[in-house]
């Protein structure tokens, strides 16, 4: 239990192992695949009525703009900043234990930033319009307007997907070689063969790589801050009561962070057992990924502190009836759930006992992004139901089947994204896992404690 | 005179060393180190002791790229926003720098990741065609080692590469 992983894995049992991973998973991947089917069926029945009748069937009013599409739109974005936190922080920090669990935290990365991308053609509603977003001129030479923080969002969101999808792949290059080398012919392997580039494991080839890894690394990390601090931008820079806060960019990627940490022990958890990877993905590695995720939650919940310290000494009485009316309001029982979920039930994380107790994880993890998901809801739905102007006030209303139905089935969408990657593409960085097993082999033999491995 | 290409496989990351050790050490005629290439399964931290430092430049292009796309992003940014010199901007700046230093840091990145991507490209060689000779157990656990030489070397290269205990020798005829 107290290594991450053994040492003496033979190299080409890695190669075996994971490639087994592309061929034949569990039943359960098969069930995974049948409700996320279902779940996208009812979001594209919901989207469809939405289109068809107009967007008065969600809902939304005049003080409720945005609505859960906006407040998922925000929690999707939130996820993907654990491919970033598990691939380039810890990356850069030498933190070898994330090699095993970091290629589907990037591909997590990716599909929820596409997930998220879905969310703001879906509030649209008039989805033909959507250029209407990208920055060009009007016929009367008119440009949209830079100094918005909605256009930055919009540059920061392509930035973000497209640098994450180049570090996806850059990073999975030497594997799909392996994957070309090993694959029966057929049309997988004429897509490994075009993708993986006639890698060859050449010094040379290996000596760019490296550089180009932790270049795009070091990129990444600006980068995921500055897309989190800018969608909080969307809110702090409004004069909103509830919204105009100073801590809100580093409290969204605390968030952020927290978030996909805890979608990674869920994912971790289910990975592990559909695709037989109990091997790479071990409970000491679960132990380490829970620690992170307890840390991170504890800077989450001091945030929320720091904010509800400064808006009630802030002298701020319409951001304080904010407050008050969060807590005590119709939305009461949502924010508590939100404090319950976030901060307390991460509580659970410090105990030894539970930080490798899968069940615990599995549940735990996702209570948290419960909490997460109704953190974004509360900082969305409040203010525009208890804004400035008591004529603006909307305490009732309350988003439609149809918004719920898109919201449920962006999950499945996701859920839907990420498997059939899983099932495509090695979801375990084989070459990783390879230097793992040999640096730390090596470092027995230099203590004395060698035992039998290949190299 | 006709060269050809010997590609023997190691187990380990020490005989493949110490092979490229002797033929370093070792003046072959007909072959040159520049003619040497080693293939592994990971990427081994010793192996540029062993070839000597070898100069990769993908960080040019990153530079490159980061300013072009900085300075790309600024220009475009500032000149759709110089076409509203026209209009009353109530004191304000036409071309208002803490926003527009939002977007220039963004394609600051984009050009960066991108150019530094194809920078990876141009100094990896690839896309590559396959080797002449290839065994795909290198993408696996042994550690190959390529070389071309004249055809007067080879049997001194096959030589050293017994002495070092090769599990495998291939040899082809190049182009």
């Amino acid at each position: 239990m107290t290594k991450d992983i053994r040492e003496d894995i033979a190299w080409a049992k890695i190669n075996k192992d994971v490639l087994k991973s592309l061929e034949a998973p569990r039943k359960l991947y098969w069930v995974i695949i049948f409700i996320a089917l279902a779940m996208i069926g009812v979001a594209v029945g919901c989207e469809i009525y939405q289109y068809q009748t107009g967007m008065g069937v969600s809902y939304k009013n005049n003080s409720h703009v945005w609505g859960l599409y906006i407040a998922t739109f925000i929690f999707w974005i939130g996820m993907s900043h654990s491919g970033t936190l598990l691939s380039a922080i810890l990356h850069l920090m030498h933190a070898d234990w994330r090699k095993p669990i970091y290629r589907f935290a990037e591909a997590m990365t990716t599909f929820s930033l596409m997930t998220a991308g879905l969310f703001v053609l879906v509030h649209l509603g008039r989805v033909w319009m959507f250029y209407y977003a990208l920055p060009y001129p009007s016929e009367r030479w008119i440009w949209p307007n830079f100094q918005s923080p909605l256009l930055w969002d919009a540059m920061a969101i392509f930035t973000y997907l497209s640098s994450s999808v180049i570090f996806l792949y850059v990073g999975m290059i030497p594997d799909l070689a392996i994957c070309r080398d090993n694959i029966h012919a057929g049309w997988r392997k004429k897509l490994y063969t075009l993708l993986a580039l006639g890698w060859e494991g050449t010094d040379r080839q290996w000596r760019s790589f490296r550089i180009t890894y932790l270049t795009v690394a070091c990129f990444l990390i600006p980068l995921a801050v500055s897309v989190h601090s800018i969608v909080a931008s969307d809110f702090a820079m409004s004069q909103q009561p509830g919204w105009h806060i100073t801590s809100f960019p580093p409290y969204f990627v605390a968030g952020a962070l927290y978030s996909g940490c805890a979608a990674i022990i869920t994912l971790f958890i289910i990975l592990r057992y559909v695709f037989k990877f109990e091997e790479y993905m071990t409970l000491p590695i679960l132990k380490k990924t829970a620690r992170l995720t307890f840390a991170i939650s504890m800077v989450w919940t001091y945030l929320n502190l720091i904010e509800f310290a400064s808006v009630w000494y802030g002298h701020d009485q319409a951001s304080k009836d904010v407050l008050i009316y969060k807590a005590t309001g119709h939305y009461a029982p949502f924010w508590w759930g939100m404090m319950f979920c976030g901060s307390i039930v991460p509580l659970t994380l410090a105990f030894k006992r539970f930080q490798t107790n899968i069940p615990v994880l599995f549940v735990v993890s996702i209570l948290l992004n419960v909490g997460m998901w109704l953190e974004r809801w509360m900082i969305v739905a409040p203010t525009f139901a208890n804004g400035y102007y008591p004529w603006t006030w909307d305490h009732d209303q309350w988003p439609s089947f149809v918004q719920w139905g898109i919201v449920f089935g962006s999950f499945g969408w996701f859920a839907l994204l990420f498997m059939v990657f899983c099932k495509v593409f090695p979801s375990v960085s084989m070459y990783e896992v390879k230097e793992m097993v040999y640096h730390r082999s090596q470092a027995s033999k230099k203590n004395g404690l060698a035992t039998k491995g290949a190299h | 005179m006709s060269q050809r290409h010997v590609l023997a496989l190691f187990t380990n990351f020490d005989e493949a060393g110490a092979a490229i050790a002797e033929l370093r050490a070792t003046p072959i005629k007909g072959f040159s180190m520049d003619d040497l290439v080693l293939k592994s399964p990971i990427e081994h931290p010793d192996v540029e002791a062993v070839l000597g430092d070898k100069p990769v430049h993908v960080q040019w292009y990153t530079l490159v790229g980061s300013i072009l796309g900085g300075l790309l992003s600024f220009f475009l940014i500032s000149g759709s926003q110089a076409s509203f010199f026209a209009q009353l901007k109530g004191g304000k700046p036409i071309v208002p720098l803490p926003p527009n230093f939002v977007l220039t840091y963004e394609m600051f990145i984009l050009g960066g990741v991108f150019i530094t991507v194809l920078g990876f490209l141009v100094c990896a060689g690839l896309p590559a065609k396959r080797s002449p000779l290839y065994s795909a157990k290198v993408s696996e656990d042994q550690i190959g080692i390529l070389v071309k030489g004249d055809e007067s070397a080879i049997a001194a290269l096959k030589a050293v590469f017994a002495r070092h205990k090769a599990l495998e020798i291939q040899e082809e005829a190049g182009k």
